[in-house]
């Protein structure tokens, strides 16, 4: 299906059509691409944290969300903690999830297929041997990541299996967490 | 030496096809050659290759397939020699043994070679899609004890250090390698990015006839949807044998080949595999029977009677494909980049590269009588076999006449 077709028919809430205009235009002002994104983080009490993203640089220039947001992040009780939000872990697996999902939605509007509901299901499989530093081989991260999807749209099987597909190969969190990273942590 | 009306550079199939072209339209012109005619299949091939197009796809110019075996696959030296009677029945001006060290424009093209230097009004870059392998940056890191070659470079398992090997990449040529090393009792490992993934046969015929035949290969460059994801698709997946085997992730782990993801970096000395291996393969799977199903519905349409549908079972992917590598303590001796080709036109001076090093063109025309033949999807996608050189050839010859001064219109 040709995505003028796509975009007359499907109701999925993307628009798809600044996303291909963005892609053009990147084309030929391969710059404006180079996005960096940033998030401030201060410790609350604890493994309490409290981090605001607002403020990001793209399209050449300063951007901003159009208000601050806060995402906060705990441990829990078996943890000695006081649960007062999720794990980094989880928002991490949240994360690869919202990706993937919305990855879902804007590859389905291209399509041209409507979408009536997606859900994502993710697992993280960890030995916290690692974290605590009982067992040097056991490293501290995933040793497996496992996402199910639950799509309902007009599409055959394999079209949704194809859309899931196309969302990964497009992902920024499934890239981050399939691939290494350099990461260099300095202090002020 | 007067003004030539064109310098074709590169004498393969491409290069030729345009001679031929410019001679049936009365055209001067000159084809320059470092090597050998077809000098690719004499120098960059391993010594096994066999072609993975069946004969009738790699008639060479004005040379098309008249054997007993349309659907045989010919090893590279039979192609050699097909090129040697193609030259030679063509009459194409050749100058051998002469490689062009630039072109620039001073009035006109210069064409400076090892030998003279030449001046034309026009100018056709064949020097082939396939002259350098795509080596990743990361490759610099690898520990210095480790060889790395390209499949332009290996030639047999034998020569290569009476270790394992690791084969980066799953088109072609790295399928084929692998194979050949699996086969040669080497441990072999495969990494594997985006890939692709063909039958050797179905429904009773060969792959590339039923692609054929579902018009796969015959949307034109200016017709399709997204022209530069086009052109970076991988090569085919496959193979010639006279078995017609098929070639795909589940016949080399038959073999014993272990897969792994895509090659992502190299830390301490350690090799980093992407956690994608699951998806690429899924993909990969979904693409083929997307195809599959176009050529179902062709043979319903046109009521062949041919034998029932047979899909191959999907991608075997190992549970927790392996993530790190140690190369120097898991006893990796090699290891083959098989991670693409790409053109080497670092000799023309001209202003005619876009960010990432290409040429610009219009479905060959770069402007000005310049023009490009042999890249991947130039006109269409039967521009990247050997066959469908004749066809761009002919449309570039036509454009390539209009625009000579009037002396040369034959
Ligand atoms: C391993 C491998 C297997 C392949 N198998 C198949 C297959 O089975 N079927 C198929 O259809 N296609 C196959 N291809 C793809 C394609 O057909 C070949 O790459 C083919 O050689 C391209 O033809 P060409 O004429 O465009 O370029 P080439 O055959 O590469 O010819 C370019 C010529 O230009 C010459 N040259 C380069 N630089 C200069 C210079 N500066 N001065 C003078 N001369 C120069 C070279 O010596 C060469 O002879 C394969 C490619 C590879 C790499």
């Amino acid at each position: 299906m040709n995505v003028e077709n796509a975009l007359k028919t499907a109701r999925n809430g993307v628009n798809t059509e600044a996303l291909m205009g963005a892609r053009a235009a990147l084309a030929e002002t391969p710059a404006a691409g180079q996005f960096t994104w940033r998030a401030e983080c201060d410790w609350v009490h604890g493994t309490h944290s409290r981090s605001t993203v607002q403020g990001f640089f793209g399209l050449g220039a300063e951007q901003s969300h159009t208000r601050a947001f806060t995402v906060e992040a705990d441990h829990p009780p078996q943890f000695a903690a006081a649960d007062n939000a999720a794990t980094p872990v989880e928002i991490v697996l949240s994360a690869l999830a919202s990706c993937l999902t919305a990855g879902v939605a804007a590859v389905a509007q291209h399509r041209g297929i409507q979408l009536r509901s997606v859900k994502a299901n993710v697992e993280g499989d960890m030995d916290i041997a690692g974290i605590l530093g009982v067992d040097a081989d056991v490293r501290n991260g995933f040793s497996a990541i496992r996402v199910s999807f639950d799509v309902d749209a007009d599409a055959t099987g394999d079209e949704i299996a194809a859309l899931v597909a196309q969302s990964q190969k497009r992902s920024a969190v499934f890239d981050i967490v399939t691939n290494p990273s350099n990461v260099k942590v300095t202090v002020a | 030496m007067p003004r030539l009306s064109t310098v074709i550079i590169g004498a393969g199939h491409s290069g030729l096809a345009m001679s031929r072209a410019l001679a049936g339209r009365g055209i001067d012109h000159l084809v320059l050659e470092r090597g050998q005619v077809g000098n690719s299949w004499r120098t960059e091939r391993w010594d096994s290759l066999r072609l993975l197009t069946p004969n009738w796809m790699n008639g060479l110019p004005g040379l098309p397939y008249a054997g007993a075996d349309p659907d045989g696959f010919p090893p590279a030296a039979t192609l050699v020699r097909d090129f040697e009677s193609c030259a030679a029945m063509n009459g194409a001006p050749l100058r051998t043994e002469t490689r062009v060290l630039s072109v620039t424009w001073e009035a006109g093209y210069k064409v400076r070679t090892d030998q003279e230097t030449l001046s034309s009004d026009s100018i056709v870059v064949a020097t082939g899609a396939c002259a350098l392998p795509n080596i990743p940056a990361f490759a610099d890191d690898l520990p210095a004890g480790i060889a790395q070659i390209s499949p332009i470079t290996y030639r047999r398992p034998d020569d290569l250090p009476p270790d394992g090997v690791l084969v980066v990449g799953a088109s072609a040529s790295g399928l084929q390698i692998a194979r050949e090393l699996a086969l040669a009792g080497r441990r072999t490992i495969l990494a594997v990015g985006s890939h692709l993934r063909l039958p050797r046969r179905y429904r009773g015929a060969d792959i590339l006839t039923w692609m054929h035949r579902a018009g796969v290969f015959d949307t034109p460059y200016d017709q399709v949807d997204d022209i530069e994801r086009v052109r970076r698709t991988p090569s085919l997946p496959l193979m010639g044998s006279d078995t017609h085997e098929t070639l795909d992730l589940n016949a080399l782990q038959d073999l014993g080949v272990e897969i792994v993801g895509r090659f992502a970096a190299i830390a301490e000395g350690k090799a980093q595999f992407s956690g994608s291996l699951a998806n690429f393969c899924a993909s990969a799977d979904l693409k083929m029977n997307r195809l599959l199903d176009a050529v179902d519905r062709r043979i319903e349409a046109d009521g062949l009677q041919v034998p029932d549908a047979e899909r191959s079972a999907p991608t075997r992917v190992p549970d927790a494909p392996r993530l790190t590598l140690d190369l120097a303590r898991s006893g990796i001796g090699t290891l083959v980049w098989a991670t693409g080709y790409r053109p080497d036109h670092h000799w023309l001076h001209l202003p005619v590269f876009d960010r990432k090093g290409r040429i610009r063109h219009d479905g060959g025309v770069i402007g000005d009588g310049l023009y490009v033949m042999g890249l991947p999807y130039l006109r269409s996608r039967h521009s990247t076999h050997i066959a469908g050189a004749t066809a761009d050839a002919e449309a570039l010859a036509g454009h390539l006449a209009e625009r000579l001064p009037r002396r040369h219109a034959a």
